[in-house]
């Protein structure tokens, strides 16, 4: 069962043509948030599984939500488009309904059309390290 | 049609390389469609150069079903698609030091489009000169191309067992992935994913040299003394045989292929595109660890 944001955002990949596919994630690729001043780069975690530079962090607000921090360079939008899904998706959401997402939810929604398969596993990379920081994060 | 640049005119076949300065005189020229070639697929999307079609080597230049390239009527389809007749000079240029660019213009001469050059220092020197990007679409207008009478897969295209009897043979095999790679320490480059094969090491009889040894940082190719004291003086490559180059998926051996071929005029080169995924992988054939 994954959260609302991110269910939404899989239908619309699945039901989009491919030439759609490539647009929308072109669109979230510009919508990751910069990072903000205060969170320190030395915080962040390398996913190496990326085929380009690919950074992460996550922290808990004072609601208990999760906050998701992505750096990736801009010449490299393919992982910028997995970290504009990930956080128009997931941001804000509890640790519990983070876990809860399979990692491999990305599979058969169209965007194997558009990236190679070995592209493709680092969004699965991307899922596995962020939900092994909120499980850090929420046994501390 | 040929960069009269003094980079360029030392090269073996200077007529298959040009400057951005040549890309960018060419931009009105109706001879000539400029083509990007990129590893990260949205790339282009971004920007490119204004006029450029884009050629997305993983879904425009492979057949889906089948491990290969596209039939000869889907080439001339695609073509005609990207506004290019068989007379069309084809300029390819890409991210990652040109390594798509130089494949996607291997698969043009697999059909005998050879009309075709290499924008040297790739997408990255574009941009790094200030040259313009623009996320307009080209204007494109269906082209007539006439199917080709098949692939020329034997000239410039290795099989497996024909690589297997070259090996056996004591054949010129040059290995460009990382030592890494070579040696079997790493199944990919360092920081990339380590999957897809089952054993690391290399084809027996095969010489390492990277890829990269003929590039220089900005992405434009070394000098052709710098090439030649590479290739023929430190690995003694004999322009009276054959050469095979190989990598993973055949898309950094491309680079070296067009290296050996058109920059220090080897004859006979051809590139193993099924490389070590292939290799790596098949029942009954020999490995070598370094």
């Amino acid at each position: 069962m994954l959260p609302e944001r991110l269910q939404r955002l899989v239908d619309l990949f699945a039901s989009a043509p491919k030439e759609l596919r490539i647009q929308a994630l072109l669109d979230y690729s510009r919508r990751v948030p910069a990072l903000p001043d205060s969170i320190d780069p030395g915080d962040l975690e390398q996913v190496h599984e990326c085929q380009t530079p690919f950074f992460l962090h996550t922290e808990l607000d004072a609601d208990g939500g999760v906050r998701i921090y992505f750096e990736s360079p801009p010449e490299s939008p393919t992982v910028r488009g997995y970290a504009g899904i990930l956080h128009e998706g997931l941001d804000g959401e509890s640790p519990e309904a983070i876990l809860a997402v399979p990692d491999d939810f990305y599979l058969g929604i169209g965007l194997e059309d558009v990236v190679t398969p070995q592209r493709l596993n680092g969004m699965g990379a991307i899922v596995r390290r962020m939900k092994r920081q909120v499980t850090e994060l929420t046994a501390g | 049609m040929t960069d009269t640049d003094p980079t360029i005119a030392e090269y073996a076949h200077p007529e298959k390389l040009v400057t951005t300065q040549w890309v960018a005189d060419h931009a009105d020229d109706p001879n000539v469609v400029i083509a990007e070639s990129d590893e990260d697929v949205l790339l282009y999307h971004t920007g490119h150069i204004p006029g450029a079609v884009k050629l997305d080597w993983h879904t425009d230049l492979n057949d889906t079903v089948i491990r290969d390239y596209l039939s000869p009527e889907e080439f001339a389809s695609l073509c005609s698609s990207k506004g290019i007749t068989p007379e069309t000079t084809v300029v390819f240029y890409g991210d990652n030091h040109n390594w798509w660019a130089a494949y996607a213009l291997w698969v043009f001469e697999l059909f005998g489009h050879t009309n075709t050059k290499l924008m040297n220092g790739g997408r990255a020197k574009w941009v790094e000169e200030g040259r313009p990007l623009t996320t307009d679409a080209p204007e494109v207008f269906e082209a007539e191309y006439d199917v080709p009478h098949g692939r020329e897969d034997g000239r410039i295209r290795a099989f497996r067992d024909e690589v297997r009897d070259f090996s056996t043979a004591g054949g010129q095999l040059v290995d460009v992935r990382s030592p890494e790679e070579f040696s079997g320490e790493r199944l990919h480059m360092p920081d990339y994913p380590q999957e897809g094969v089952l054993r690391g090491g290399h084809i027996p009889g095969a010489v390492s040299k990277p890829w990269k040894a003929a590039a220089n940082d900005d992405g434009t190719f070394r000098s052709r003394d710098d090439l030649a004291a590479i290739y023929e003086d430190e690995l003694g490559l004999s322009r009276d045989e054959e050469v095979i180059a190989y990598c993973r998926i055949g898309e950094r051996s491309s680079h070296t292929w067009f290296v050996l071929t058109y920059l220090l005029g080897y004859p006979t080169v051809r590139n193993y595109d099924g490389s070590w995924t292939e290799w790596g992988n098949s029942v009954g054939l020999p490995i070598e660890k370094a």
